[in-house]
């Protein structure tokens, strides 16, 4: 007897992910932080950005980094000398960072500090424009980078990425003037796969456009911030019902 | 390369959909998967992926037909629909809009398992327990 079965319609191929996914966001709602995922080419300055905003940002909010890199810790060590907690997360021959690997360095994170004391958690995904736009590891937002030096045409060439971005940052700015590159065509290819995210071009070398990319940073933390208020305090008055509820009985 | 990550996903999905049937392991002949234009899968390597990774478990022999389903986008200032294109900047032809809005192109679904149960219960020493309760 071979019948098809209709009831798994909507298990998605990347449910097994998707599950550890949630229970990671859960954790991070649980904790009141910001989960970034941030993603790029190889080479698009990713550890630089991140340098340069846990330098800026470390005296307002509470951070710590899951490193993603395939094979060395050498972004690890760069990010630990501005003295926040890193934990390294080694892929090996993997191309991207999965739901269950940042599991597993949250566990690690865990051994060194209570995440209830973060405001935000940065995923340094590996560089790679492909894959890890497909793999949510349970973050709240998406930010990825492209840097002029890679061409106009990538945001066409890897469109998923830049459509599930919720804010892409255009890096390297400082050295528009001696590119033959047109940033306002990144910018409107961008906008053609993705309307709706922020574009923000900054250089971590001469420092433009970190204050806006920070204010996004900040805006979004207060964004998520409020509705895991919210999801806590329907919680609450449901647990309070259920109470009440019993005590009637 | 990540196409043998998503089979690894999508045999982690398979074995949450098998635990339903416990403790029988259902025979899986064909698991039909939907696969978008607009997703970072190339059906051809997960397919090869597939049979590879199934070999030797409860999934050995079970097919993976893929059917593909098209990028459609609406256009969001006149509403009609149109295939995006990287050579149009995925914009639309009508209006000259963002692919504001995607109608089709991003699945990655499992949209029906053709199967069977095994008729005879597991263990017959089982089926002597459940008769004497």
């Amino acid at each position: 007897m071979h019948m098809p079965l209709e009831d798994t319609l909507g298990l998605n191929l990347l449910a097994a992910n998707e599950h550890q996914a949630d229970h990671n966001r859960e954790h991070f709602d649980e904790w009141r932080l910001l989960c970034l995922n941030v993603m790029s080419s190889p080479g698009a300055g990713k550890t630089s950005l991140l340098e340069r905003s846990l330098a800026a940002l470390s005296s307002e909010l509470a951070m710590a980094v899951l490193e993603g890199d395939m094979t060395t810790l050498l972004d690890a060590e760069r990010l630990e000398a501005v003295g926040v907690p890193v934990v390294p997360i080694t892929t090996g021959r993997a191309c991207h960072l999965d739901a269950a690997m940042v599991s597993g360095g949250l566990k690690l994170l865990r051994q060194r500090l209570d995440p209830a004391g973060l405001d935000v958690l940065w995923v340094e995904n590996v560089g790679n424009l492909v894959c890890p736009a497909e793999f949510e590891v349970g973050e709240h937002r998406k930010v990825a980078l492209l840097s002029v030096t890679e061409g106009d045409d990538k945001p066409l060439k890897y469109p998923v990425m830049f459509r599930e971005a919720d804010c892409v940052l255009i890096t390297k700015t400082d050295l528009l003037p001696y590119l033959p590159v047109d940033i306002e065509r990144i910018e409107d290819h961008i906008r053609a796969v993705n309307p709706r995210c922020a574009v923000i071009r900054v250089s971590a070398s001469s420092g433009e456009g970190l204050e806006a990319w920070h204010a996004w940073l900040r805006q979004e933390r207060a964004l998520t911030l409020m509705a895991q208020q919210q999801v806590a305090q329907r919680q609450d008055i449901r647990h309070a019902e259920a109470l009440a509820a019993g005590g009637e009985r | 390369m990540h196409e043998v990550d998503m089979t690894k996903c999508l045999v982690l999905s398979m074995q949450q959909w098998r635990q339903q049937h416990e403790p029988q392991v259902p025979r899986v002949e064909r698991v039909h998967l939907q696969v978008g234009a607009f997703t970072c899968v190339e059906p051809d390597q997960l397919i090869t992926t597939w049979r590879a990774a199934v070999q030797g478990s409860w999934l050995a022999g079970a097919e993976l037909a893929i059917e593909p389903v098209p990028l459609v986008g609406r256009c969001v200032a006149c509403a009609s629909t149109y295939a995006p294109n990287p050579e149009q900047a995925y914009r639309s032809p009508c209006c000259n809009h963002p692919m504001e809005e995607i109608v089709s192109g991003r699945e990655l679904r499992i949209r029906s398992v053709d199967y069977h149960l095994p008729s005879e219960p597991v263990a017959p020493s089982s089926l002597i327990t459940a008769c004497a309760v």
